[in-house]
């Protein structure tokens, strides 16, 4: 029987006051195709924080291909994982982020091919031949030399997506992806998953409010309220015939917002 | 007739030196900006108190006693300086305190999608300063510096008073000898005008050349 590859083991966070997650568990299979739906505020966009390592937990476990996330083996237990280990860790997972976060003073390729010199050191020839490679997936080599500035909000995602896969991380997390994209744009980004998704066996976590694309997309889906699962399925089960009352309403509104399923 | 030209280059020759205390000034401002401005920033305790201490120190005192100090106690410690030196150390170590809050405020000015964009490409947070945050936060650092520049060049007369010859210096010699006021002082008047004019223009070139392709315009 294959091992997960994310194990999250009763996590819990807050903000201030405000819990967000509270012992929340589940479980990953590698190559899975994992769509994370919910109303706002679920805490959708914190899972996938935590697992980037970009906020941390209170409490709990998370094991990444087996290994530990924030803890490290030492002395015969587990202490707080040290900056070394989490970047060892995070050189499993990439993310790509709503509003593209791309570095707006570098070009294009220069974006893509940053982050292997420096963190794998890759030569430069090397990095920019593989980043030609990985920007024609997505579309974007005829931009290789433009500014972030200089593109559409699509295009600056797809350039997102290719830094990303740059590293060759195993898993890849995605926020929300095209939702500050105009509706015209959201399609050619939808279109460089897709491709992602049948070329590639990276495990990949989708937090989307694009219905549609979840149902066709994910093998799972998982339904949160309240930093909760409240429901998880096949996508043709929780889309055409959800169990939970809580899972049904969000539906409905999403429908009658205007979303395709 | 007074023989002008000759008092001219007098001035000339103090406006060199003027013109090195203002370079070499400014060099020492710009390390110690840096050097100060990120150890506020700091994750280090120790780091932080120090440059808390430099910057506060340097601008609660007056650049008076700060070139006095240098010029007049180090060499009772041992350390001797020449008058450019001191005056260099001086004015390099007063302006750099101001500029390393603009440094702070540049940095802290860059929002934190950049830092998480870092984390997610597992850059380390040096590689992360240097390469990305820095970069941005020079741009909106240089106006300031700019004026930061234009500070020290006119802070540098403040060396007439452990005699070094600048440009203010001599247009007092030139006052002493020939009685007259106007030709000096007008003389130096434009020069200081002419330096911090070509300060102003220089960075706002520098300027220009590092926004290219930050707002979206073709070129
Ligand atoms: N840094 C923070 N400080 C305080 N509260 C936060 C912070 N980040 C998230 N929260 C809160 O945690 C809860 C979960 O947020 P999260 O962003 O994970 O939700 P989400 O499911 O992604 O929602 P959305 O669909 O709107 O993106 C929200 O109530 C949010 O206000
Ligand atoms: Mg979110």
């Amino acid at each position: 029987m294959t091992e997960p590859i994310i194990k999250i083991d009763a996590i819990s966070k807050s903000f201030g006051n405000f819990q967000v997650l509270d012992g929340l568990s589940m479980q990953v299979m590698p190559r899975e195709k994992l769509a994370l739906i919910g109303p706002s505020g679920s805490g959708k966009t914190t899972i996938l924080r935590i697992l980037m390592t970009l906020e941390r937990i209170d409490a709990g476990h998370i094991a990444i291909e087996g290994e530990q996330l924030y803890h490290m083996p030492k002395n015969g237990g587990l202490v707080a994982a040290d900056e070394r280990h989490l970047t060892k860790m995070r050189q499993k997972i990439g993310m790509v982020f709503q509003l593209f976060n791309l570095f707006p003073h570098m070009s294009v390729i220069d974006n893509v091919t940053l982050a292997p010199m420096l963190t794998k050191g890759v030569a430069r020839a090397a990095a920019e031949k593989r980043a030609m490679e990985l920007l024609d997936m997505v579309g974007m080599s005829e931009k290789a030399k433009a500014m972030p500035a200089q593109l559409s909000g699509g295009q600056k995602q797809r350039v997102a997506i290719a830094r990303a896969l740059a590293l060759q991380p195993k898993i890849m997390l995605f926020d929300e992806v095209t939702s500050a994209l105009d509706p015209e744009l959201v399609e050619e980004v939808l279109n460089v998953l897709w491709k992602l998704c049948a070329e590639t066996d990276m495990t990949m976590l989708l937090v989307t409010h694009e219905m549609g694309f979840a149902h066709d997309f994910a093998d799972r889906v998982l339904f949160f309220d309240r930093g909760k699962i409240v429901e998880e399925g096949k996508p043709d089960e929780m889309f055409s015939n959800p169990k939970q009352e809580r899972t049904q309403t969000f539906l409905r509104k999403i429908i009658a917002a205007g979303h395709r399923v | 007739m007074t023989d002008w030209s000759g008092y001219l280059s007098l001035i000339l020759q103090g406006a060199v030196v003027t013109v090195q205390l203002t370079v070499m000034g400014s060099a020492l401002a710009l390390v110690m900006a840096f050097v100060a401005g990120l150890g506020r920033l700091s994750r280090f305790a120790g780091l932080r108190w120090l440059a808390t201490a430099y910057i506060e120190f340097f601008r609660g005192t007056s650049i008076f006693v700060q070139l006095f100090f240098a010029y007049f106690v180090l060499p009772f410690a041992g350390i001797s300086l020449t008058p450019l030196q001191a005056g260099v150390l001086a004015l390099g170590l007063n302006v750099g305190a101001y500029a390393a809050e603009v440094v702070r405020g540049a940095i802290l000015s860059i929002g934190k999608e950049q830092y998480e964009a870092c984390i997610a490409l597992n850059l380390s947070r040096w590689q992360c300063m240097r390469r990305i945050i820095v970069p941005q936060a020079l741009l909106v650092m240089l106006p300031t510096f700019g004026n930061n520049a234009i500070e020290l060049l006119k802070a540098t007369s403040v060396v007439s008073l452990i005699s070094l010859a600048d440009m203010t210096f001599q247009a007092n010699i030139v006052r002493s000898q020939t009685g007259n006021t106007l030709f000096p002082f007008a003389t130096i008047l434009i020069l200081y005008f002419a330096f911090a004019m070509i300060i102003t223009f220089s960075i706002r070139a520098l300027e220009r050349r590092m926004a290219r392709g930050l707002d979206g315009v073709r070129n």
